[in-house]
């Protein structure tokens, strides 16, 4: 097992603090600024623990992070943030930014975000992350001079390729079928659970009322009295216990949510190889066709139909010096292009193996966390009914004293 | 046996005790010393050329010597419960006559000859006739025993005597109007009380009511969502591998849940809805019932306000109204304590159910 930043560095993001601003358009602006904490993990040294070091960061700093990381490995499926504004609400769960519980989930998630990179073989190395963690002022241009934007492909290029390549790798296709597919029944999946959630709410709180009646009843019962009194009690106790239930699930949702997200990174990863392919092809078939240039211009056949053919036919060939002007040129580009092509393929051939070795990474991370993700799903539901077990066991002792 | 037929007679000697009429009834109570049994079934409908309307078979099994046979089976229509629970009522104006369900239901919108409605219906006349066999007294009613065995013919030539509708309309006008004329001077202080209690009781179960309704609602909502939410696992696990199987089997638990929320949804609807039901007519019988008590007295009062000086005559009205009185009251405290204990019984029973529903929820998620 590699030598990972993570098992050298302990890495926690332990506060978030509201500040105020002026942002670029020089308008006050309100965010949240978050407390990341590094200490050095000392090899078992007597009773000395190493200075904590650490620095405010915003979300808008985590995105460059992610963005300059995506650029420099597009062979790696880069870990994903969490999501910048609140989506699956549901009734009770405020989609407002500066929610107290919101900001805490985004704090969790975010450190979460740094372990992973902080645990990937190759990322951890980075010395860009290094310096985000480490480094408070200057980060940011430090970023920019790496010249990442530059690197960065643009969407409509990676589209077109998307649409345009015809030969690529099986198993890129594949993946990206599955991460469609991921993509598509997690949202289903989280959709559904937050109208549960809110379903489930319901019928728990309103039983919160019978709390209250019992109360009022039991003033007029004589023999009833006591058992509707305590009965009620446990009618709350019933009705506020949802509460802390639906907070745990909200947790089980963000485990969901990364793979939703990671999901976008595994196609970035088949968009990458597909532009790359495409780029290939379009090399060799350029190739191609100026050897066949030089062909034509050697023999001088004519195989396919061409406009200088036909003007040099009306108009008078060329001459011999000409001629063997342009064969040079040619030949130079062609050889030029084989070069070319001959790099593009190893670079090509490089990508799919690097990538593929992060895919499978990836795919084991994934049934990993997934699988205790359901796991943790299912002990929370048995928590719950063993909660309502309790309540109703209690409030049945109560209506039985009737 | 003989005791309790003292009790319908008038006998100027012995005043009864609350008590002991109680512990009577109680013992009436044991199922193993009924000997009356009624069931109501088999809803059909009827169509003729004027209406269309459903009958209910009605099946009593008996062991008492003044039934002629032991074994009865009539059709009856609602109509007809209408006029036995009013005949009852004329009978017996203090007594508490169990309540009928109501013609049509308003606000669920539910189409007269619906499945539900009848069943509904049907299960609310099983308690109405059972409720008036358990009682001490109706359960000797003659028009209580005709119900249950004449021929249709014979039960609509019967129905054509006796007083009619309006008659019995004018006497609970009377009543409401005598206790709008400023209530009962010498009331006593026990139906004061209780007078009091109905009115907070009525209150209090009308809102019971409806807040079980709003949980059979949201719990409705909830198996709705939830059935969808189980096979989104299983499409899931079809693009999965390794955890191809968790995911089918959290789609399974999911499933399963579904199925133990509509048992819980069924217990509410079977148990709990009924008797919160039956108990908000009650409490509106209840109310009448005391007014009525209420009237009687008002007359007791005025007459003897009116005829101080015949002391006979008012002895004998004093003590029909004592006896009277006496009843109401056992009639009530009977019917209390029968009805504490029942809808403890009830409640227990739903409560048990929800405590199965959670344990089975238990049992399938562990697995």
């Amino acid at each position: 097992m590699e030598d990972c930043l993570a098992k050298k560095m302990e890495i926690t993001v332990s506060e978030a603090e509201k500040r105020t601003g002026r942002n670029a358009m020089n308008m006050q602006e309100t965010y949240t600024a978050y407390l990341i904490e590094t200490r050095a993990v000392e090899s078992q040294s007597e009773g000395q623990c190493a200075p904590v070091d650490s620095l405010w960061r915003r979300y808008s700093e985590f995105e460059l992070l992610r963005n300059y990381l995506s650029v420099t490995y597009p062979h790696i499926v880069v870990p994903p943030l969490p999501e910048k504004r609140a989506d699956f609400v549901w009734h009770k769960l405020s989609a407002d930014n500066m929610d107290p519980d919101f900001v805490e989930r985004r704090r969790i998630g975010l450190e979460n975000f740094l372990l992973r990179v902080a645990s990937h073989p190759v990322l951890c190395q980075d010395k860009i992350f290094y310096s985000f963690l480490t480094q408070e002022g200057g980060w940011k241009e430090m970023v920019n001079e790496t010249g990442f934007q530059l690197k960065a492909d643009s969407r409509l290029k990676a589209l077109n390729a998307t649409f345009r390549v015809k030969n690529p790798d099986k198993r890129f296709t594949e993946l990206k079928h599955y991460s469609d597919e991921l993509q598509s029944v997690i949202s289903h999946l989280l959709r559904v659970r937050a109208r549960v959630a809110d379903r489930l709410y319901g019928v728990y709180k309103v039983h919160g009322n019978y709390g209250r009646v019992f109360s009022e009843w039991s003033a007029i019962e004589k023999e009833m009295g006591d058992g509707l009194q305590s009965a009620g009690h446990h009618m709350d106790v019933y009705a506020a216990s949802i509460d802390d239930i639906l907070e745990e699930e909200e947790h089980y949702a963000d485990q969901l949510k990364e793979y939703l997200f990671y999901a976008e990174a595994l196609r970035a990863v088949c968009r990458k190889h597909e532009l790359m392919q495409y780029d290939l092809e379009m090399a060799a078939q350029d190739l191609t066709s100026k050897k066949q240039q030089c062909e034509e211009l050697a023999t001088g056949t004519v195989r396919t139909f061409s406009l200088k053919g036909m003007t040099s036919k009306l108009f008078g060939q060329e001459t011999p010096e000409q001629r063997e002007a342009k064969l040079k040129v040619l030949e130079e580009q062609i050889q030029e292009g084989e070069e070319q092509l001959k790099s593009k393929n190893l670079e090509g051939r490089d990508f799919v193996k690097s990538a593929w070795a992060d895919i499978e990474r990836f795919k084991e991370q994934k049934n990993h966390d997934l699988k205790e993700a359901l796991i943790s799903y299912a002990v929370m539901q048995i928590s719950m009914c063993k909660k309502g077990i309790q309540v109703w066991t209690n409030a049945k002792e109560c209506f039985s004293k009737m | 046996d003989t005791s309790l037929s003292e009790v319908n007679s008038f006998s100027p000697s012995m005043p009864i005790s609350p008590s002991s009429m109680i512990n009577q009834y109680k013992f009436e109570d044991e199922p193993e010393l009924r000997d009356l049994f009624i069931t109501v079934d088999d809803p059909e409908s009827h169509i003729t050329a004027i209406e269309t309307f459903i009958t209910y078979r009605v099946v009593t099994k008996t062991s008492r010597g003044e039934f002629d046979s032991s074994e009865y089976e009539v059709r009856r229509r609602y109509q007809d419960f209408l006029w036995l629970k009013s005949k009852l009522e004329e009978a017996h104006p203090t007594l508490i006559i169990p309540p009928l369900p109501e013609k049509f239901i308003m606000k669920g919108m539910v189409e007269r000859f619906s499945d539900e409605f009848i069943e509904t219906r049907r299960k609310a006349l099983h308690k109405f006739l059972n409720r008036i066999a358990d009682h001490p007294t109706l359960t000797f009613n003659e028009d209580f025993k005709i119900f249950l065995t004449a021929q249709a013919w014979e039960l609509s030539s019967h129905k054509k005597q006796g007083p009619g509708l309006l008659s019995r309309m004018g006497q609970t006008v009377r009543a409401v109007a005598s206790s709008v004329r400023g209530g009962v001077k010498n009331r006593p202080e026990m139906f004061t009380e209780m007078n009091n209690y109905m009115e907070t009781f009525s209150q209090k179960i009308n809102v019971l009511d409806k807040i079980a309704h709003r949980i059979y609602k949201e719990e409705r909502e909830y198996f709705n969502e939830m059935k969808e939410y189980g096979p989104i696992h299983t499409l899931w696990s079809a693009s999965e591998e390794d955890i191809a199987d968790s995911l089918k089997g959290v789609a399974c638990c999911i499933d399963k849940c579904c199925k133990a929320t509509e048992k819980r949804m069924a217990g509410l609807s079977e148990n709990l809805l009924p008797i919160l039901h039956e108990y908000v007519l009650y409490s509106e019988i209840l109310m009448g019932v005391l007014k009525r008590r209420d009237q009687i007295q008002g007359e007791l009062d005025s007459k003897v306000d009116a005829l101080a000086n015949k002391k006979t005559e008012k002895d004998l009205f004093s003590e029909e109204i004592g006896k009277l009185e006496d009843k109401v009251e056992c009639a009530n405290n009977a019917l209390k304590a029968d009805w504490d204990r029942w809808k403890q019984n009830m409640q227990c029973d739903m409560r048990s159910t929800f405590t199965n529903v959670a344990e089975n929820n238990l049992r399938y998620y562990e697995e």
